[in-house]
C-alpha cells in the first residue's frame, strides 16, 4: 500500500493506493505548519479504512510550499556572494521589458536585495582557467557580516563556475566550517550551466527556500517515523521523478512546480496503459490550463522554467530557473477565468480568475464578473443541480445577469450567443497554446490523442480537439484528483545537467565519458539510497547547436562508452532533429555541444491490466436536455447520460452530454463515445467519408 | 427564440475575432522560429527581429510581439515595395524575395528583409515577411564611420532569393563572399526563409479549418476594428498643436530634433521640420525608420493595448523634411541609424507632455549602448580568425508617472542584453565590471533608472577596434516637472583619456575600456520623494 500527498494552497489531497483501488481524502491545508494537516489527514484516512501505519510501504509527497515561499517572499534571510564587479547580475537580468508597449511594467525583483549582495575578488575565464585566485583574506570579514546580519542561508555564484567550480568550492568549504547552521547553495552544484543570470537566479531561489524546506521535510519525516511509518518518504520533483529527502533538502529548487508535473505523469501512465505513442495531456482546472506533449509514452523534458511571473503567464516576467522540468505550457484559462470586452470590442477571457471565492457569478457568493463556468452554465454544458457532486447549486440567473451586464450591453449580442462566444474564445486560446507548444517541439497536433483531466477539461475538450484536428480523446475516471494520482505513477529518479563546450569536429570522447561517469555516479548516489536491488533506466542527452547559434536542441546520446567516431553518429542525430524542427540543415556550419544531461530512474513494473474490448454496442438515449449548439447557434435538445450508468462496451453515437460527480463530458456531433474496459471514455472523430 | 436577424453577421464577427487571435499566434511562432534558428548573436540572444503577415494589398494584418519596434513598423512598409517590384501575378509558389535596401527595408544594410508569398490551392493568399539584424555585411562594419551607403557593405536590391523553391546559389555565394562571417550569414538567410515557411503553413491550415479561400474579409475586419479603436483613444486627447525639441550629441556636430505634433479629432500628425540636416556620417535615418520609432512612441501612450497592424498605424501621420537627418536620402550613410531613431519617442513624449501631463515618462538613455568590437580571435568556430561582436547594453529609462524609471533596461528598443558569459564565449573579451552605476538616475519624486558601469579588455592581449555608437554623453536625459536630469554617459580608456562617442577607435592590448551608460531622468521634485524610498536606495548604495 502506498500514500500520495499533494499540499496545495487551500487543500491537502491524500490518496491511498491499495492494490489498484484508490481511496481519496481532502483536508484543509494548515498553512503555518503544513505537516500537521498531513499527519492528521493520513491518520484519519487509515483509521477510516482500518489500515495500520506499518502496512504503508511508501509515502510520496508533492507540495507547492516551495513555490509559495518564493511568490509570497516568505523564504529565509539570504545573502549572495559573487564576483567583484558583477554585484547586480540578479537585478540587471535580461535588460529588457516583458511587454513592449506598457510603459508602467514592474520587473520581478531579485530575492536578494543589493544590500545583501557581497562581492569578492576572484575570476575564472571562459575556459575554466583561474585568472584571479579567490581573495581568501576577505573571508573573515565576510563571515562576520553574515553572522552580524543573521543570515540563515548563503548563495554563492561566480562567473564561469560551470567551467571550473574551484573558487566557489574554496569559499563554500570555508563557510561550511565557519558558519555552522547556515545553509550554503553553490551555483556550480545547483545549476552548472553557462549564462550567469539564470544560474545565479536558480542558486538564489534554492538558497532562499532551503532552510524552510529542509526544516519542514525533516520535521515531517520525524513525525511520520514517530507515528510508526517506517517506510520511505519520497518527494515529487518538477522533472516528474521522485527523489529522497536528503536530495530534496539540498536542492529544494527542484521541488518547485511539482503539482502540475503529477498531472503530466498521470497522462504518461495512461498513455502507457492504453499503448498511445502520440499524446497531448490537457489539464484544465479552475484557474489554468496546462498542456504537455507525451511522446512515445514519455513526457518531454526541459531545463527552463519561470517562477513568480509578475504579469500572469507572460513570458519573461518571472524569475528564470534552470532545473529539470516537464515541458509544459500553462495559460490563464480555467473555469474561473473572467470574460470581458476589450478596447477592440472583442471578447477576451483570462488570464485573471475569479478564484474559488467569490468564484464565478453563478456560485452566488457575490462574484459579478462572467466566467467560463457562467458561460458553460448558460449554454447548458453544466447541470446547475449537479455541479461538484451537487455541493454547490449554481444560479443560471446570476450567470445570465453577469454576461448581460459585462458583455451583451457592450457588444450587442444576446446572452446565448455571448456565452457561445466566450466558450469559443477560451477554446481557441487553449488550442492555440497547445498548437504553438506542440509545434515548438517539432510535432504536429493532428495525429495525437488528447488525454483530458482536471475539473473543466471534459467540458471543453471536444471543441479543442476539433480545432487541433485531433481524432481521439480519452477522459479517464477520477479526473479531478489528477496530480496526487500521478504521484503514485512517478518513477524514482534524478537528472544531472552540466555544461561542457566542445566543437563536434574536435570531439574528445574520453573527456565526455569522464564527465558522464561523474554525472551517473552523482545520480546513482542520490537515488540508490532508497532501494537495494534495482534496474535503472538511463537517458543521456546533449544540448547542441550550430556554432554561432544561441539556442540548443536536445539530441539523444547512446548509453554506451563513447568512442571518438561517435561524433559521426551524433552529428547525424543532430541533423535529423534539426531538420525536423526547422526544415533545413546547414551543411557548412560547425556543430557544437554546450551542455550534457543524464537522467537515471528506477525501472517500474508495468502492472497494466488494460484489456482492449472487441466490440462496442450502441446504447440509446434515455433522456434529452436543453443545449445551445455552437454550429447551429440555437437551443436544441441533446441526449443526456449519467456516467455511473455506463458500462464497458457501451457506445454512444454523436452529440451528447455525459454527467458525473465532479464534471461533465460534452461530446459534439463529430464524435462517437466508447466506454473502455477500465471505464475510461474514448471519443473518436467521425469521418465524413 | 433567442435568434436575432443579424445572427450570421454576429457569428462571422466571432469567427473573425478567433482568426485574428490565430494570426497573432501564427506570427509569434514565425518570430520564435527566427530567434531559435538565427546565428547572429544580436538576434538569438537579444531578439532583434520582426515577423508579420500581410494581405495582398500589402497591409500588415498581424506582427509578432517578439521583436523590436524599429523593425516592425518599417518592415510593414517594405512589403508594399516588394509588391511594387514583383507584381503579385508574377509570384509563384516557392518564390522568396530579399533586400537590404535601407530605404525600402528597415533602415540599414545589416537588416535583411525576406518576403515570401503564401499560396493555398495554387492561389496566392497573402505574404509573410520577416527581418533580422545580421552581424556583418562587409564594408566598414557596424559603426557610424562611413560617409556614404556604399562604404557600409553589400547593398542588395530587391531580388529573388528563391525561384519556385530553388535557392539562387549565385546570390548566396555573392552574399557569403561579402561578409566577414560567411557561414553565419548564409545560415541567417536560411533561418529567415524557414520562419516564413512556418508562418505560411499555419496560415493555410487556418484557412482550411475556417473554410475561407481568401483573407479579404478578415483583413478588412482587423483593419477596421483596429483603426476604430485607435481613433477612439485619440479622441480622448485634447485637440491642439504641441511643440518640442531635444538636443543630442550627433557625430561631427550637435543635432537638434524638433517636432510639431498635431492632435486633430481622430488623427495625430508629427512633423519634424526644424530638425538638423543630415550628417556626413552613418547616423542618418531613412524616413521609414523615423516613422517606425515615432509611431512606437505614440502607440505606447495612446494605444498600447491595440495590436500593431495597418489599421492601428493609419491614424498616425509622420513626416520629416527631405535632407534632414530624419529623412536622409540615398546615398547617405545610415548604418547606426538606431541612435537617433531611438531618441524619437522622447521627442514625441515632450510634445505630449502638454496634452497628457500625467501619462508621460521623463527622457531616458533611450538609444542602445551597444558595444561593438572587431579584431583577431582565438575562439572562433567555422574557421573564423576575425571576430565581430556586439554586446547589447543599456542605460536607465526615464522616470514614469507614479514610478521610478527602470535601471539598465532597453527602451524604446525591445531587445535583450547579452550575458557576459556568452560574450566571453564567442569573442576574446574579458569583462572586469558590469554593474549598476549608483547615482546615475536623475533624482526626482520618481527617480530615473540607473545606468551601468562597464569595464572590458582583450582576453588575448591583442589590439581591437571599438566601433563606437554612443549618444547622451554631452546632452543627458532631461527631467520633467522639476525632476533632475539623468547622468550623462561616458566612454574612456581607464586611467587615461576620454574616447569619442562615435567612430572607430583602437583599444590597445592591455588597455581597459571604461563605459558608463547614461541614467534616465527624474520626474517631480526630489524634496517630494517618499522618505522610505530614499532610505531603501541609501541602504542599497544606489545613490
Amino acid at each position: 500500500m502506498r500514500l500520495a500527498i499533494d499540499i496545495g494552497g487551500t487543500f491537502t489531497d491524500i490518496v491511498l493506493e491499495n492494490d489498484n483501488n484508490l481511496i481519496t481524502k481532502k483536508v484543509l491545508t494548515s498553512i503555518a505548519q503544513p505537516e500537521i494537516a498531513v499527519i492528521e489527514g493520513i491518520l484519519e484516512l487509515l483509521e477510516e479504512n482500518k489500515i495500520m501505519s506499518s502496512e504503508i510501504k511508501m509515502i510520496i509527497h508533492g507540495t507547492t510550499l516551495a513555490t509559495n515561499a518564493v511568490i509570497e517572499r516568505k523564504g529565509a534571510k539570504t545573502c549572495f556572494v559573487t564576483t567583484e564587479g558583477f554585484r547586480d547580475v540578479l537585478d540587471i537580468g535580461y535588460e529588457s521589458r516583458f511587454d513592449q508597449y506598457d510603459i508602467l511594467i514592474e520587473k520581478t525583483m531579485s530575492l536578494v536585495p543589493r544590500k545583501h549582495r557581497y562581492v569578492i575578488k576572484e575570476r575564472t575565464d571562459v575556459n575554466g582557467s583561474i585568472i584571479e585566485p579567490i581573495n581568501t583574506n576577505a573571508f573573515k570579514g565576510l563571515v562576520k557580516k553574515i553572522k552580524d546580519e543573521n543570515f540563515e542561508s548563503v548563495g554563492i555564484g561566480f562567473l564561469h563556475s560551470y567551467a571550473n567550480p574551484e573558487n566557489e568550492n574554496i569559499l563554500k568549504d570555508y563557510l561550511i566550517n565557519n558558519l555552522p547552521g547556515v545553509e550554503i547553495s553553490v551555483s556550480s552544484d545547483v545549476c552548472p550551466e553557462i549564462r550567469e543570470y539564470e544560474r545565479f537566479t536558480t542558486t538564489v531561489v534554492n538558497a532562499y527556500i532551503k532552510p524552510l524546506m529542509a526544516n519542514y521535510l525533516k520535521k515531517l519525516d520525524n513525525e511520520l517515523k514517530g507515528k510508526g511509518f517506517n517506510c520511505s518518504l519520497l518527494l515529487m520533483t518538477s522533472g516528474g521523478t521522485l527523489t529522497n529527502i536528503e536530495s530534496a533538502c539540498n536542492n529544494p529548487v527542484r521541488l518547485v512546480e511539482s503539482g502540475p508535473a503529477g498531472g503530466a505523469i498521470l497522462a504518461t501512465s495512461i498513455a502507457d496503459d492504453l499503448d498511445l505513442n502520440k499524446v497531448i495531456s490537457f489539464d484544465m482546472g479552475g484557474t489554468t490550463a496546462k498542456i504537455t506533449i507525451i511522446e512515445n509514452k514519455k513526457a518531454i523534458k526541459a531545463r527552463e522554467f519561470e517562477v513568480d511571473r509578475k504579469a500572469r503567464f507572460k513570458k519573461g516576467s518571472g524569475l528564470p530557473l534552470r532545473i529539470p522540468v516537464i515541458e509544459m505550457v500553462e495559460i490563464g484559462a480555467g473555469g474561473g477565468s473572467i470574460a470581458r470586452v476589450n478596447k477592440l470590442e472583442q471578447i477576451i477571457t483570462g488570464p485573471d480568475s475569479a478564484g474559488s471565492y467569490p468564484g464565478p457569478a453563478c456560485y452566488d457568493n457575490g462574484g459579478d464578473k462572467p466566467t467560463i463556468t457562467d458561460a458553460d452554465l448558460v449554454i447548458g454544458k453544466i447541470n446547475p443541480k449537479n455541479f461538484a457532486g451537487g455541493k454547490i447549486i449554481l444560479s443560471k440567473e446570476l450567470a445570465t445577469e453577469a454576461i448581460n451586464k459585462n458583455i451583451c450591453n457592450i457588444v450587442n449580442l444576446d446572452t446565448e450567443t455571448a456565452a457561445l462566444a466566450i466558450s469559443e474564445i477560451v477554446d481557441e486560446t487553449m488550442s492555440n497554446a497547445a498548437r504553438v507548444h506542440t509545434v515548438e517541439q517539432g510535432h504536429e497536433t493532428s495525429n495525437r490523442t488528447l488525454i483530458a483531466f482536471g475539473g473543466a477539461a471534459p467540458l471543453h475538450i471536444a471543441r479543442v480537439a476539433e480545432k487541433l484536428r485531433v481524432k481521439s480523446i480519452i477522459v479517464p475516471t477520477n479526473a479531478s484528483v489528477g496530480s496526487a494520482v500521478g504521484f503514485l505513477k512517478a518513477p524514482v529518479g534524478y537528472e544531472v545537467v552540466k555544461s561542457l563546450r566542445m566543437l563536434l569536429n574536435s570531439f574528445k570522447a574520453q573527456k565526455i565519458n569522464d564527465l558522464l561517469k561523474d554525472m551517473r555516479d552523482e545520480a546513482q548516489a542520490i537515488i540508490q539510497s532508497n532501494l537495494d536491488e534495482v534496474s535503472f533506466v538511463e537517458e543521456r542527452f546533449a544540448f547542441m547547436r550550430y556554432a554561432g547559434q544561441g539556442h540548443e536542441i536536445k539530441v539523444p546520446i547512446d548509453n554506451s562508452i563513447l568512442e571518438n567516431q561517435h561524433a559521426v553518429k551524433i552529428k547525424a542525430t543532430f541533423e535529423e532533429q534539426y531538420e525536423k524542427l526547422y526544415s533545413r540543415i546547414l551543411p557548412n556550419a560547425d556543430i557544437e555541444i554546450l551542455t550534457w544531461s543524464l537522467s537515471l530512474s528506477i525501472a517500474s513494473e508495468n502492472n497494466n491490466e488494460f484489456k482492449k474490448l472487441d466490440g462496442f454496442k450502441e446504447i440509446k438515449k434515455n433522456k434529452l436536455v436543453d443545449f445551445v449548439d455552437y454550429e447551429r447557434n440555437k437551443q436544441i435538445e441533446i441526449p443526456y447520460f449519467e456516467r455511473i450508468d455506463l458500462n464497458p462496451g457501451d457506445l454512444i453515437k454523436g452529440q451528447c452530454i455525459i454527467s458525473e460527480d465532479q464534471t461533465t463530458v460534452i461530446v459534439s456531433k463529430n464524435f462517437n463515445t466508447k466506454v473502455l474496459s477500465n471505464n475510461f471514455l474514448q471519443m473518436e472523430f467521425i469521418n465524413d467519408d | 427564440m433567442m435568434i436575432k436577424d443579424n445572427l450570421t453577421e454576429e457569428k462571422k464577427n466571432i469567427q473573425n475575432q478567433v482568426m485574428w487571435n490565430r494570426l497573432l499566434s501564427v506570427v509569434e511562432e514565425q518570430g520564435q522560429t527566427l530567434v531559435r534558428t538565427a546565428f547572429s548573436p544580436i538576434v538569438r540572444e537579444c531578439g532583434d527581429i520582426s515577423a508579420g503577415v500581410f494581405d495582398l494589398e500589402g497591409r500588415m494584418m498581424a506582427q509578432a510581439v517578439t521583436g523590436t519596434p524599429g523593425h516592425v513598423n518599417s518592415m510593414a512598409e517594405s512589403v508594399k515595395h516588394f509588391i511594387d517590384h514583383f507584381p503579385l501575378n508574377s509570384m509563384n509558389e516557392g518564390d522568396i524575395f530579399i533586400t537590404n535596401d535601407p530605404w525600402m527595408g528597415t533602415g540599414h544594410l545589416n537588416d535583411f528583409v525576406i518576403t515570401t508569398p503564401c499560396f493555398k490551392d495554387n492561389k496566392i493568399v497573402g505574404l509573410f515577411s520577416c527581418t533580422s539584424h545580421l552581424t556583418d555585411i562587409g564594408g566598414l562594419g557596424v559603426g557610424p564611420d562611413a560617409t556614404d551607403i556604399h562604404m557600409e557593405g553589400l547593398y542588395i536590391p530587391m531580388l529573388k532569393l528563391a525561384d519556385k523553391g530553388v535557392m539562387d546559389q549565385t546570390l548566396l555565394k555573392l552574399i557569403s563572399q561579402n561578409t566577414r562571417q560567411p557561414v553565419e550569414t548564409e545560415g541567417d538567410v536560411y533561418s529567415l526563409a524557414a520562419c516564413n515557411d512556418i508562418g505560411c503553413k499555419r496560415l493555410v491550415e487556418m484557412m482550411e479549418e475556417f473554410q475561407i479561400s481568401n483573407l479579404k474579409d478578415l483583413s478588412d475586419f482587423i483593419y477596421n476594428k483596429s483603426l476604430q479603436a485607435v481613433e477612439n483613444e485619440i479622441k480622448k486627447i485634447p485637440n491642439g498643436v504641441y511643440h518640442n525639441f531635444m538636443m543630442i550629441d550627433g557625430f561631427e556636430k550637435d543635432i537638434r530634433l524638433e517636432a510639431k505634433l498635431v492632435v486633430k479629432d481622430k488623427s495625430i500628425s508629427v512633423d519634424f521640420t526644424g530638425t538638423s540636416d543630415k550628417s556626413k556620417f552613418g547616423i542618418n535615418v531613412p524616413l521609414s525608420y523615423t516613422k517606425a520609432y515615432t509611431c512606437f512612441g505614440l502607440s505606447c501612450l495612446v494605444s498600447a493595448e491595440i495590436p500593431n497592424n495597418a489599421g492601428s498605424l493609419y491614424p498616425f501621420q509622420i513626416d520629416a523634411p527631405k535632407g534632414s537627418i530624419l529623412n536622409a536620402p540615398y546615398p547617405a550613410a545610415v548604418c547606426a541609424r538606431h541612435i537617433i531613431g531611438q531618441m524619437l519617442p522622447d521627442v514625441v513624449f515632450g510634445c505630449l507632455e502638454k496634452a497628457l501631463p500625467d501619462k508621460v515618462p521623463a527622457e531616458g538613455a533611450s538609444c542602445l549602448w551597444n558595444i561593438t568590437f572587431r579584431g583577431k580571435t582565438d575562439r572562433g568556430a567555422n574557421n573564423n580568425s576575425l571576430f565581430a561582436v556586439t554586446a547589447v547594453v543599456n542605460g536607465g529609462t526615464g522616470a514614469r508617472p507614479s514610478k521610478d524609471g527602470l535601471s539598465a533596461t532597453a527602451y524604446p528598443s525591445g531587445v535583450r542584453g547579452t550575458p557576459v558569459e556568452i560574450n566571453e564565449a564567442v569573442a576574446p573579451l574579458l569583462f572586469l565590471r558590469k554593474e549598476y552605476s549608483p547615482g546615475s538616475g536623475g533624482k526626482g519624486k520618481y527617480n530615473g533608472g540607473l545606468g551601468q558601469a562597464i569595464e572590458i579588455k582583450s582576453a588575448i592581449d591583442e589590439d581591437m577596434d571599438l566601433l563606437a555608437s554612443f549618444d547622451r554623453i554631452k546632452y543627458p536625459a532631461r527631467g520633467r516637472l522639476q525632476g533632475e536630469d539623468g547622468k550623462a554617459g561616458s566612454v574612456s580608456i581607464k586611467n587615461q583619456g576620454q574616447l569619442k562617442g562615435k567612430g572607430t577607435q583602437v583599444i590597445k592590448a592591455g588597455e581597459i575600456l571604461e563605459i558608463y551608460t547614461p541614467g534616465g531622468a527624474g520626474i517631480g521634485k526630489y524634496s517630494e520623494r517618499d522618505q522610505e524610498l530614499i532610505n531603501r536606495d541609501d541602504e542599497n548604495e544606489l545613490l
